[in-house]
C-alpha cells in the first residue's frame, strides 16, 4: 500500500507542522486526506467542513502552498512527490490548526453593502429580468461566489492592506451594483469606493487565478471603478 | 482624506498615465533621433531654445509626472511602509510640488 506524507500545521497564530502518514486511495481528495487523519491518527486535529461537494464553501486551506477548496481538490493534482503540506488560509487570524476566524472576512462584505436593498414589497408582482441582459449576464459570471475565501486569502493586497474589502466583498458588492431591483447602488458604490475599497486593487489577479468557481472578481472589481468614476465625474459621489 | 478624493486621485493617476504614456514614447523617439551622429548640449539647446511646441510638450511631460508619481508612491509608502496617515500625504503634496518646479525649471532652462 502506497502513503502520503502529510504535514499539517498544528497551533494557532504559532505552532508548526506535524508528520502524517495517510494511506493512498483512488480518488482520494485533500479533504479526504485531513479527516483520515483526524478519524485515524489524531482526533485533537481541528479543521472546518460540511457539504464535502463544493458548494458550502467551508473546508478552504493552503495545500502546498496554494488556497484551495479541499473537497474538490485531488490528491493526485497537487501532491508533488507523494508529499501534502497543508496549512490554515492566509490573511485570516488561525483559531486553531486549519481553522481560521473568517469574521473580518464576512465583516467586510456587510461593510461593502453587501445586502439587497430591494423597493417591492411582497404583495407586489415579481420584477421579470430578461436572463440575456447585459446586467443579468454580469450578474451570472459572479454570482456563483460560496464565501470560501480563497480568494481573500490569495490576494496580495489584503496581506498589505488590513482595511482592503477583498476580492470576495467586492465581487458581492459587483453583482448588486448590476442588479437592476437594487435601490442602494449610489451608498454601496460610495462604501467600496477609495484606499479601502476597489481602488486598492493592484490587478494581480491572484484572486482570479485561484478561485475554484471560476469567477473573475478581478473584473467585477474593475467594473467598480468604472462604475464609481462614473459617479464621481457626475458629481454624486 | 475623504473616499471621493482617493477615487479623484485614483481618476488622476490613470489620467496622468495615458498622457505619459504619449510623452515617453515622443520622449523616446526623439532621443533615438537626437543621438545620431553624436549628442552635444548645442544640438539639444538648437532644438530647444525658443522653441514653444517643445516648451508646450516638457511642460505637460513635467505636470503629468508631478501627478502620477507621488499618488502611486503614496500607494507603495501605505503598503510597504505602513506609512498612512496625513503625514504622509503632506509630505506627498510637498514631494509632488518639488517635482513639479524643479522639472519645470529644466524646461524654462533649455527654452530660455
Amino acid at each position: 500500500m502506497t502513503t502520503l506524507k502529510v504535514r499539517i500545521w498544528r497551533g494557532t497564530e504559532s505552532g508548526d507542522f506535524q508528520d502524517f502518514e495517510v494511506p493512498r486511495e483512488e480518488s482520494q481528495t485533500v479533504l479526504d486526506v485531513v479527516t483520515y487523519v483526524q478519524r485515524h491518527l489524531d482526533p485533537s486535529l481541528a479543521y472546518r467542513f460540511a457539504c464535502r461537494v463544493g458548494m458550502c464553501g467551508s473546508c478552504a486551506m493552503t495545500v502546498n502552498g496554494q488556497s484551495r477548496w479541499t473537497c474538490r481538490t485531488h490528491v493526485s493534482k497537487v501532491a508533488e512527490d507523494g508529499r501534502l503540506e497543508i496549512a490554515p488560509l492566509h490573511n485570516l487570524p488561525v483559531i486553531r490548526d486549519l481553522v481560521t476566524d473568517m469574521s473580518e472576512f464576512f465583516d467586510k462584505w456587510a461593510k461593502a453593502h453587501g445586502q439587497f436593498t430591494g423597493t417591492r414589497t411582497r404583495y407586489e408582482d415579481f420584477e421579470s429580468i430578461s436572463p440575456a441582459s447585459a446586467e443579468r449576464q454580469q450578474v451570472d459570471a459572479a454570482i456563483e461566489c460560496i464565501g470560501c475565501g480563497v480568494c481573500y486569502s490569495a490576494c496580495d493586497v489584503v496581506s498589505w492592506n488590513p482595511d482592503y474589502a477583498g476580492p470576495a466583498a467586492l465581487n458581492r458588492a459587483w453583482t448588486l451594483v448590476n442588479d437592476v431591483r437594487d435601490a442602494a447602488t449610489l451608498e454601496r458604490l460610495r462604501a467600496v469606493a477609495g484606499d479601502a475599497g476597489a481602488h486598492a486593487c493592484h490587478t494581480h489577479m491572484s484572486c482570479t487565478d485561484r478561485c475554484p468557481k471560476q469567477i473573475s472578481p478581478t473584473a467585477g472589481i474593475a467594473g467598480l471603478k468604472r462604475a464609481i468614476a462614473k459617479a464621481a465625474l457626475k458629481g454624486e459621489l | 482624506m475623504s473616499a471621493r478624493t482617493q477615487v479623484f486621485l485614483w481618476i488622476g493617476q490613470r489620467a496622468s498615465a495615458a498622457v505619459l504614456a504619449l510623452c515617453v514614447l515622443v520622449h523616446l523617439c526623439t532621443i533615438v533621433y537626437a543621438v545620431r551622429g553624436g549628442l552635444s548640449a548645442a544640438e539639444i539647446l538648437a532644438r530647444t531654445q525658443g522653441n514653444v511646441a517643445w516648451l508646450a510638450f516638457y511642460t505637460v511631460f513635467v505636470f503629468a509626472v508631478a501627478v502620477h508619481v507621488p499618488i502611486g508612491l503614496r500607494a507603495i509608502l501605505s503598503e510597504w511602509v505602513g506609512w498612512r496617515d496625513g503625514s504622509r500625504d503632506l509630505a506627498l503634496w510637498v514631494f509632488g510640488a518639488v517635482l513639479a518646479v524643479m522639472g519645470i525649471r529644466a524646461v524654462f532652462g533649455v527654452f530660455g
